[in-house]
């Protein structure tokens, strides 16, 4: 009995220091639920909110892109998919088979779906089929029964609907790229499948054509498959921007331009407005946002008349006599010459030891400024221009926009090059010589201009010396946001009335009157009148031994040898409304291959939106049309010879 | 066979009557409450259906029940005398797993007998401290105090527990041992060769290292450092961490567990289920359930100490450990304080074996209750005076 006692007591003992051990664990246990589910409670809240809320991104609708009149040159298709998912199915192929009845799927698809579905969970849609005409797509909702599974879907997919018109300034959306990733903090850019703009007003205005994102708070379980929405955030869809390009002009200009490797470029001189920048050859923005195969992307690439490139805004070409303009300006503010003040042109020029010719061999005789302008004569600006210098010349040239970019609302533009003495030490390390001055005074030598420049320059010229801007957008953009313009109210350049209204009469004559360079070109329409200048630019210097052995005739040189066709124009004169540039490539007489174009293009743009004011267009006998037709022969006279 | 010497304070041979009254009615109202608030988590785990686990987890409850009254109407002498062959008879069968059995969960743990899937893991958990019980019955301080009376019941323990670590189940391993050493210790083995066993033993842990499994040091490594993994091993604790923690003080309510309801939680029926419960009820569902369990443990520690036998007494305990056990290694494992072993919550987790060795245990502590003044000899079945 005492054993057991003494037993009973040990026991009693030990089970009060178990009992009390075991009570500590549990208290421990407590303290853990506190520390867990109190203190820290706040944190585990986040992190199961984390866990079961999904943030999906809602890609808003990318606004329109429209022309001036509203007409749609961009929009978004609906992009019928057909899409199976696989849980809702009892046999993915059996329904795949019967789904090839009503659409073609090809082995190599299967083997895509089949990749797809295994490797997602099998509640989440994949894609057999996209971009679906109508009738497959009603032909699969009546089959619906038979296809377990099998949905529609309907996505957004960028559409150019014009192809290649007006895709130079459109530009494209395309696939976000590594570099786009990493410079921006938009969301959106992660989603699957999203395109931004990547070219021309697509890119430029990117932020606000793609505005901004909706989102969807969804509860999901650990497999990641949506229970139900939770909040809905519709976010704000892009902006529709319009643009002061009229569609039609530009279409009618395309069509002109044909197959040449050529600009063509419209604004209106008092707004700025550009109605048309056409570009040729085009090609179809829409390929770059399904996805270009190598084929295409190297036949684009390597065209000789690059399609790819803007020429209105990226080309760069020596403006040859249309830079004339500028010369006569320069010199006449300068007072180097007066307006009645005559040049002799005997034909060639001599300066120093070297011989400049003139176009014309056997000379224009005895010419005031508005006889210089009109015949294109070289000796009258290589004369004039040794006058003024080049310096004056060049400072003229960039008051009316040329040598560097106008700010364009579009990306690509290049500046063009107007050199001067501190240009010429800078880039060659050379100082300027004397023999340079009247090479470049007549638009060759190291000066290049851009269409658009020199349609600027033109406009300028028209509007009475006021620095016009060029734009593409009709509103200003600001955010995602469109405002509409003021009145704009540009600067003056300062030039006098006086020169400016001569150096007009001169391109005037160069339409209107018979023996101008353009006189073929002239528009007999009431109140439509055009004044211009043509120009050739050379792009083959041609050597002493090829002048010994006789100059060959333009078109018998290769076409990539041939001059450039310039031609810059506004109208109607005298309240002028619309200046135009176009250059054709290799066209070789700016008067014969880029005016009959520049002067359709005004014909039509008048009439759409009429002339500003009924004028009397100058009384020019028909009869002297005929008399007229050699006479755009002559203008390639910008052979400046480099002795 | 064997004929028992009376007392006049015998209680030896009471009425089926006599003991139903004795049966402490309040202790199975205790448990019965338990598996009860296991039901209506199971009806939560299931979204608010009562198939496929609540109704299956009532059928064994009812059967787990009878069982439990069955086996405290036991005469305790019966129990004291079957203790070594019920203990050869699990420590046979656990062989038997080793050698054939069927493959589940990468283990092999249970022999399919048609009807039930016999888990002789499960059964050692009793019949071990069954036989510890009988073998410290009647031992004297002096006895215990010899270290050679040690080396047999150690090597008790020490068989079930290889056999146990081969399969390999860290959890039920972890049980055996933990429960023995609690048994040696109220037997009166000495203090200090706990101490030596224990300091061996943190001594022994880069050697037990090297012979861990890989899935079994990995849990470990998740265990001490449960972020490095968040999607791989550390993902359990993570998550079950997440949803207590997220439950706060009173709980998302009945049915509103997102970490249970959206599967983020795993095995929310099964050894997750107290983070469920807690989600949904918070850290007062909790602490109730704790509380719950704690009494259970007082019910059982004075049922146990009431016995005027060493085995009564030795059983009792060594059970009521066992139960302490389950519910520590369980919420303790779910709340990241122990690494992930594979241990349910007793009388809540859906699954039967456990139910059954649960209900059991407590049939014998409720025998050790009802017979406890019933008089056992130093050798059990013959008394020697």
């Amino acid at each position: 009995m005492n054993r057991d006692n003494d037993r009973g007591k040990i026991i009693g003992r030990r089970a009060i220091l178990l009992g009390g051990g075991k009570l500590a664990l549990i208290s421990a246990l407590v303290g853990r639920m506190y520390y867990l589910q109190v203190v820290e409670a706040g944190k585990y809240a986040v992190l199961a909110d984390e866990n079961r809320i999904n943030l999906r991104l809602l890609p808003p609708p990318r606004g329109r892109i429209l022309d001036r009149n509203g007409v749609p040159m961009a929009v978004n298709q609906q992009n019928y998919r057909v899409v199976i998912v696989s849980e809702q199915t009892d046999d993915l192929d059996d329904t795949l088979d019967a789904l090839s009845t009503i659409i073609p799927i090809n082995d190599h698809d299967r083997a895509r779906i089949a990749r797809d579905a295994k490797r997602h969970r099998s509640f989440v849609p994949v894609t057999v089929r996209e971009n679906l005409s109508w009738e497959d797509v009603a032909r699969i909702e009546i089959n619906t029964p038979d296809l377990p599974g099998v949905m529609i879907d309907v996505g957004q997919s960028r559409n150019y609907p014009l192809e290649g018109l007006g895709a130079h300034l459109l530009g494209y959306v395309s696939a976000v790229s590594e570099a786009d990733l990493q410079s921006s903090t938009d969301p959106l850019l992660e989603l699957p499948g999203f395109r931004i703009g990547k070219a021309g007003v697509e890119r430029v205005y990117d932020l606000a054509l793609r505005g901004k994102g909706g989102t969807s708070q969804v509860e999901v379980n650990a497999v990641g498959r949506t229970i139900r929405e939770l909040k809905r955030d519709e976010g704000e869809p892009g902006l529709d921007l319009n643009l002061t390009i009229d569609l039609e002009l530009q279409q009618f200009a395309a069509q002109r331009l044909g197959q040449e490797s050529a600009a063509a470029v419209v604004l209106d001189i008092h707004s700025g407005d550009i109605l048309v920048m056409a570009s040729t050859p085009s090609f179809d923005p829409n390929a770059f946002n399904r996805g270009l195969t190598s084929d295409e992307w190297r036949e684009l690439i390597s065209n000789p008349r690059s399609p790819l490139t803007n020429k209105a805004i990226a080309g760069q070409y020596p403006p040859g006599s249309t830079f004339k303009l500028m010369t006569a300006m320069a010199a006449l503010e300068s007072g180097a010459i007066t307006a009645d003040q005559r040049v002799f042109c005997p034909g060639q020029m001599s300066l120093g030891n070297i011989t400049l010719h003139c176009w014309k061999k056997t000379g224009h005789g005895a010419l005031d400024l508005v006889g210089g302008i009109k015949n294109s004569c070289d000796v009258y600006f290589y004369e004039i221009a040794r006058r003024a210098g080049f310096e004056r010349i060049a400072e003229m040239a960039k008051r009316f926009g040329l040598g560097t970019p106008l700010g364009l609302d579009v990306p690509g533009e290049r500046g063009g090059i107007i050199p001067d003495k501190a240009w010429k030490r800078a880039t060659l390390g050379q100082p300027w010589y004397p023999g340079e001055t009247p090479i470049n005074a007549i638009g060759q030598g190291y000066v290049l201009a851009t269409p658009l420049q020199l349609a600027v320059m033109c406009a300028r010229l028209a509007n009475g010396g006021k620095a016009v801007e060029p734009h593409l957008a009709r509103d200003i953009v600001q955010g995602v946001h469109a405002v509409p313009r003021q009145a704009p109210a540009w600067p003056d350049l300062g030039v006098s009335r006086q020169t400016l209204t001569l150096v007009r009469r001169g391109m005037t004559a160069v339409v209107n009157e018979p023996g101008g360079t353009a006189y073929s070109v002239r528009i007999k329409d009431e109140g439509m009148m055009m004044a211009a200048k043509t120009g050739s630019a050379q792009v083959k210097r041609i050597s002493v031994r090829e002048r010994e052995s006789g100059v060959k005739k333009q078109d018998e040189l290769a076409w990539k040898d041939r001059d450039h066709a310039l031609f810059i124009a506004y109208a109607p004169e005298p309240e002028p409304r619309y200046a135009c540039c176009v250059v054709v490539e290799h066209g070789m007489h700016g008067a014969s291959a880029a005016g009959p174009v520049a002067r359709d293009i005004l014909i039509e743009v008048q009439k759409r939106y009429g002339q500003r004011t009924v004028q009397t267009a100058p009384d020019r006998p028909r009869d002297q049309d005929g008399l007229a037709q050699h006479d755009h022969d002559h203008d390639h006279g910008e052979h400046g010879d480099h002795g | 066979m064997i004929s028992y010497r009376h007392f006049q304070f015998s209680r030896s041979e009471m009425s089926l009557r006599e003991k139903l009254w004795q049966v402490s009615w309040s202790f199975v109202l205790l448990v019965t409450v338990v598996c009860s608030i296991g039901f209506l988590t199971l009806y939560s785990a299931a979204n608010g259906n009562i198939d496929p686990w609540a109704s299956r987890q009532m059928m064994r409850f009812l059967v787990g029940m009878a069982v439990m009254l069955s086996v405290s109407m036991v005469d305790i002498r019966a129990w004291m005398r079957w203790s070594y062959t019920l203990y050869v008879i699990a420590l046979v069968l656990l062989m038997a797993v080793e050698i054939r059995g069927s493959v589940g969960m990468g283990a092999q743990r249970w022999i399919d007998l048609g009807f039930i899937q016999l888990q002789p893991s499960e059964i050692m958990k009793i019949t071990l401290v069954l036989a510890l019980a009988r073998y410290f019955h009647g031992a004297t301080y002096q006895d215990v105090g010899r270290p050679l009376f040690l080396v047999p019941p150690l090597i008790m323990v020490l068989a079930p527990v290889g056999f146990v670590l081969k399969q390999p189940d860290l959890g039920t391993a972890m049980m055996l041992t933990l429960a023995s050493g609690a048994m040696f210790f109220l037997s009166g083995v000495r203090l200090w060769k706990f101490a030596l066993i224990i300091g061996s033993g943190c001594g022994a842990v880069p050697v037990a290292w090297r012979f861990m499994r890989e899935y079994q040091r990995q849990r470990i490594i998740t265990f001490l450092n449960p972020e490095n993994d968040p999607l791989g091993a550390g993902y359990h604790i993570l998550q079950s961490k997440i949803a207590l923690g997220s439950g706060g003080l009173f709980g998302k309510g009945f049915m509103l567990g997102t970490q249970s309801h959206l599967n983020f939680l795993p095995e929310k029926q099964t050894d997750f289920i107290f983070t469920m419960l807690a989600e949904e009820w918070g850290m007062v569902g909790g602490v109730v359930l704790v509380g719950l369990y704690t009494l259970i443990l007082v019910y059982g520690y004075a049922m146990s100490l009431r016995s005027r036998s060493q085995f009564g007494r030795l059983t009792g305990l060594g059970l009521t450990t066992t139960f302490f056990l389950y519910v520590f290694i369980n919420t303790a494992m779910v709340m990241g304080l122990v690494p992930v072993v594979g241990v349910p919550l007793p009388l809540i987790s859906y699954g039967g074996t456990a139910m059954l060795t649960l209900l059991f245990g407590f049939g014998l502590i409720m025998s050790v209750y009802i017979h406890r003044d019933v008089h056992i000899g130093r050798r059990g079945a013959v008394d020697e005076v």
